[in-house]
């Protein structure tokens, strides 16, 4: 069982743009297996630092260290291609294109001899993997603005998890949805820790954090004000981390 | 497809009306492909720029000033250089145009509407209004009246620019990323897609496609002339939209544009068979073409 291996170790990271401190002295390790669910107010910082380990943003300071080894991301292709797959919150899909071009988008399967591209196994491809995950959509050539927003969030974290070896990144992955959409996207999320893959998960639904983390980590304007284990810690406890309020 | 359901209906009612005037003979039907092959080109580019979320106005102003080109050249340094500078003067307008939206980030509305009058000024300096005459045979058969294996040169340029057209457009990772582009241009780049390369291309490819263009008129008309392309803006793009090509990117279709094309090409026809005052044609055709376009557009949003 791997499940305890140390998939991203961040240690002391610093970030400052211009003179505003987004993040100061921020460390946490994420296992194989385990959500991390990342919490805090508005402004905490939090996106900032999925950034970070994302590769759009490069640290002022601090060193990530990606499977044991230390690494630094050029960009968010380089970070891609270690492994680390976001889902954002305002989606980043292409509306009008179908499924499975969405599924490889920036990543197109071909065939020789000619490199054109193969509709035929993009398709076949896509289709098993929403079969697995179970995100039931009409088709893997359904256009995306057919779809619900949690059809759509569900290709959205299809695509991560057939792309990321090593670790997932979701930015408030239920912001614009409803409840029963919220609940199966929550079941989709749940399912990827039998992949076992890192995952770390903003949110600013504590019912959510609680339901489906196993450790939480507060900011609190850029600062880490501690990380609590799920089952050994409460909402009130939580709550008063992010606000300060005791 | 709205486009096809149009295109008949004009085809039919031509046929019905205009039956005696000889509409439907062979020679007609063959002449509207021949003159709508320069169109279709440039038809073809746009369908690119558009996809991608960009739009090229110069093309006409890039027409005239390659096929000037292409014929001052041709004068002094024979065809290959004449071909040459025709197709070069398209492709670097284009890539002046591309340079301009894609790395100084200006929108493409506004910096081709600036170079269509830029190079309109220009080819109408060139050579001083003056029409250049196009002599060599080689160039005139090859762009203009010749024939292989008894088809028209003007048909084969048409279905070689639509099947490289169409294949790129649809079956290549270029294709995909200039739709995903025009579609979510954050979402392309956060895929890895190099937007600001997309941009730049689609553009070239519209100049390349309008020298192109400009050299087929320049060789079914023999000379070349600042006029040439100067009506083409309003056909093309109504040809293209009516064809399936989403105004804001995204989605389109070359094989659409080509119908289009046929069917614009077919309604100016038409017109003139009718024996309508040129004036009358032009509003009549401008009706037909609001008419198409919100149809489509219509059709296109469900
Ligand atoms: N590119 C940037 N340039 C300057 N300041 C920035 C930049 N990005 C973020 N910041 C600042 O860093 C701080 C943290 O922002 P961040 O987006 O990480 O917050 P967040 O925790 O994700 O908030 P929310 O819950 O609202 O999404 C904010 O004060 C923000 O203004
Ligand atoms: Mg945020």
């Amino acid at each position: 069982m791997t499940a305890e291996a140390e998939v991203l170790s961040l240690k002391n990271i610093h970030m400052a743009f211009g003179g505003v401190v987004a993040i100061q002295d921020f460390s946490l390790d994420l296992r194989a297996g385990e959500i991390v669910a990342l919490v805090g107010d508005n402004g905490a910082g939090k996106s900032t630092l999925i950034k970070i380990v994302s590769g759009v943003y490069t640290p002022t300071s601090g060193t990530i260290r990606l499977g044991g080894e230390t690494t630094s991301f050029a960009d968010a292709s380089s970070a891609r291609s270690k492994g680390i797959e976001v889902v954002y919150q305002d989606l980043a899909l292409a509306d009008q294109q179908p499924v499975y071009m969405n599924m490889f988008l920036g990543r197109e399967l071909t065939k020789p001899p000619f490199g054109l591209l193969d509709k035929a196994r993009m398709r076949q491809e896509s289709q098993t993997l929403v079969d697995e995950l179970d995100v039931r959509i009409p088709s893997a050539s359904s256009t995306i603005r057919d779809l619900s927003g949690g059809q759509r969030q569900g290709i959205a974290i299809a695509r991560a998890t057939h792309w990321a070896s090593k670790l997932i990144l979701l930015d408030e992955p239920t912001a614009a949805l409803g409840v029963a959409e919220t609940a199966r996207v929550e079941e989709l999320i749940a399912n990827l820790k039998a992949k076992n893959l890192a995952i770390l998960i903003i949110s600013h639904s504590l019912d959510q954090v609680f339901k489906l983390s196993d450790r939480i980590c507060v900011l609190r304007r850029g600062e880490q004000i501690g990380i609590r284990e799920t089952a050994k810690t409460d909402k009130n406890e939580i709550v008063s981390m992010i606000t300060g309020v005791a | 497809m709205v486009v096809y359901i149009g295109f008949l209906a004009i085809f039919l009612f031509f046929a019905a009306t205009l039956y005696d005037d000889g509409f439907l003979t062979q020679r007609n039907l063959t002449n509207i492909v021949l003159q709508t092959a320069p169109a279709t080109i440039m038809a073809i580019g746009l369908v690119f720029a558009l996809s991608a979320g960009e739009i090229d106005l110069s093309f006409g102003s890039i027409v005239a000033v390659a096929a000037l080109s292409a014929a001052v050249a041709m004068q002094s340094f024979g065809l290959a250089v004449g071909v040459i500078a025709g197709l070069g003067a398209g492709v670097a307008i284009g890539a002046l145009n591309g340079v301009l939206v894609a790395y100084l980030k200006l929108p493409s509305f506004l910096v081709t509407l600036a170079t269509m009058g830029l190079f309109a000024g220009i080819a109408r300096s060139m050579t001083d209004l003056r029409s250049i005459p196009v002599m060599n045979e080689t160039f005139t058969g090859l762009f203009g009246s010749g024939k292989l294996f008894s088809i028209p040169s003007l048909v084969i340029w048409t279905v070689i620019g639509i099947g490289i057209g169409h294949l790129v457009y649809r079956h290549t990772k270029f294709g995909a990323h200039v739709l995903a582009t025009g579609d979510n241009p954050r979402a392309a780049q956060v895929s890895g897609i190099s937007v600001a390369r997309v941009r730049f291309y689609v553009l070239t490819i519209c100049g390349g496609c309008a020298g192109l263009a400009g050299l087929l008129y320049a060789g079914r008309l023999q000379a070349a002339k600042y006029t040439l392309g100067e009506s083409d803006l309003m056909t093309v793009i109504a040809a293209v939209i009516v064809g399936g090509t989403l105004l804001n990117g995204g989605k389109g279709s070359v094989i659409g544009a080509l119908v289009g094309s046929l069917m614009m090409g077919m309604l100016n026809n038409g017109l003139i068979l009718m024996n309508l005052k040129v004036s009358d044609q032009m509003i009549v055709r401008g009706l037909i073409i609001l008419l198409a376009v919100a149809v489509s557009l219509r059709d296109a949003n469900r």
